[in-house]
């Protein structure tokens, strides 16, 4: 393995270790977690830090879930293992159980964090389209206290995100008073097991409307709101809909590489983005 | 060039290394333990040929780090069974020869290992989503799937 100089590897057990490693490395320290992304990119040599900031006994970094009445509340250091396996992400967002399950294998389930794979900020990352059309924020700590954005405002494009020097996630909340009735992820991959999406599509029928939250096909994870009606009306002309998601596809920009070609994304936006939400309407109306 | 002492249980033993900041668990096994059970192929997550339990869960020991592991237990395929005394897992693969080139069979035998103690009883499709990050390049999926279902039909015996 060639490495330009063997960076520091540093543990440290509360947060007021973490910023004071962060501001003194600034953009050479790297914060990680379950460091799936993070180790082939070390061996790739696409990432060089002089320090590694191992998050994972950060005492006040949470490694679990917590609900109460408005918020389902994600620890920084919680795995896409735990996040499936938890019964009210299951039954309230049935739909980022279904991307989260996509990402890698098992294997990497079990180390990857859901934090982690948005700040690799990949514009593929299966979580993200999720975590868009749930609406969900993202709670990021520094040493100057905690802010909180639309997870959809932290992506910026590909492995650039809102994080600021000193920063590191502290959660991600799913509002739980959005009244979520219907959700589904839907993906498209060369083939199944472990690979990364071509293109993926979730939609959510909420109290607001529906929303389509789409990745893969753009320099970063985007979503699109229909306030009247018409894509969760199982009864609506079905050319209306076509026409509405024909329109939501054209804010794609999708690039041409070993997974597909670009006018082939472009067409799978609207196939997908129609199952997506077609699954999502029959378990909107099952009793 | 920073060294890391890290101390950590393996197949049952206490073990302390010196280790970079870099080194992964994977290379860690192979040169410094010489447990070369565990073998390295794609080096970055894809093929599970380097499936290890990481305090019980199945891991790509390539994308683990040595240093991440202080006070961890890891079990390797050489904690699962010895040649004169293999798991019923193991004796599972031979009876369905299940075993070709035998490069993925370590990390295939970590993985379904891990998913029996989990779930003892596992329908095809389970064996098959829990088994996808492991990849078989001579192809011989069906067997594999027929060793986990005969070790599995066995666990209750």
């Amino acid at each position: 393995m060639a490495m330009l100089a063997e960076p520091r590897y540093h543990s440290p057990e509360v947060l007021d270790e973490v910023f004071t490693d962060l501001e003194h490395f600034g953009p050479s320290g790297l914060p990680f977690a379950g460091g799936t992304d993070v180790v082939v990119g070390l061996r790739k040599g696409k990432l060089a830090p002089r320090v590694m900031v191992d998050l994972k006994r950060v005492a006040d970094l949470a490694q679990g879930i917590e609900v109460n009445d408005t918020w389902l509340r994600i620890g920084a250091l919680t795995t896409l293992s735990r996040l499936v396996a938890h019964p009210d992400v299951r039954s309230h967002f049935p739909a980022l159980v279904e991307a989260a399950n996509t990402v890698g294998s098992i294997q990497i389930r079990n180390r990857a964090t859901l934090a982690g794979n948005i700040c690799n900020a990949s514009p593929a990352a299966d979580t993200a389209p999720a975590l868009l059309a749930y609406h969900a924020r993202i709670a990021l700590v520094s040493r100057h206290g905690i802010r909180q954005m639309p997870v959809a405002d932290f992506v910026l494009g590909p492995r650039r995100t809102a994080l600021r020097a000193g920063e590191v996630v502290n959660g991600i909340d799913l509002p739980l008073d959005g009244g979520v009735a219907g959700s589904s992820f839907t993906r498209l991959t060369r083939r199944r097991g472990v690979d990364l999406a071509t293109v993926s599509v979730c939609a959510v029928v909420d109290r607001r409307g529906t929303h389509i939250a789409y990745g893969a096909v753009a320099p970063r994870p985007f979503v699109l709101t229909d306030n009247a009606g018409v894509l969760a009306d199982p009864h609506a002309d079905p050319a209306a809909r076509k026409a509405l998601l024909t329109g939501f596809a054209a804010h794609a920009s999708p690039i041409s590489d070993l997974r597909g070609s670009r006018e082939y994304r472009q067409a799978m936006v609207i196939t997908c983005s129609e199952r997506a939400l077609q699954t999502a309407i029959t378990r909107r109306h099952r009793p | 060039m920073s060294s890391h002492r890290v101390t950590l249980d393996i197949n049952g033993e206490p073990h302390s290394l010196d280790v970079t900041a870099t080194q992964t668990l994977l290379d860690a096994l192979r040169w410094q333990l010489d447990l070369t059970g565990t073998k390295k192929c794609c080096a970055e997550g894809e093929c599970g040929a380097c499936t290890v339990l990481l305090d019980g869960l199945a891991v790509n020991s390539c994308l683990v780090l040595a240093t991440e592991l202080h006070g961890a237990s890891v079990t390797t395929i050489e904690g699962i069974g010895t040649p004169s005394s293999l798991s019923r897992l193991q004796d599972a693969f031979l009876a369905e020869g299940a075993v070709q080139c035998g490069f993925c069979i370590p990390g295939m035998v970590m993985a379904a290992h891990a998913l029996l103690a989990d779930q003892p009883h596992p329908d095809a499709a389970t064996i098959r989503d829990r088994l996808s990050g492991n990849l078989c390049r001579c192809a011989g999926y069906p067997r594999i799937l027929r060793a986990v279902q005969l070790a599995s039909s066995q666990a209750d015996e």
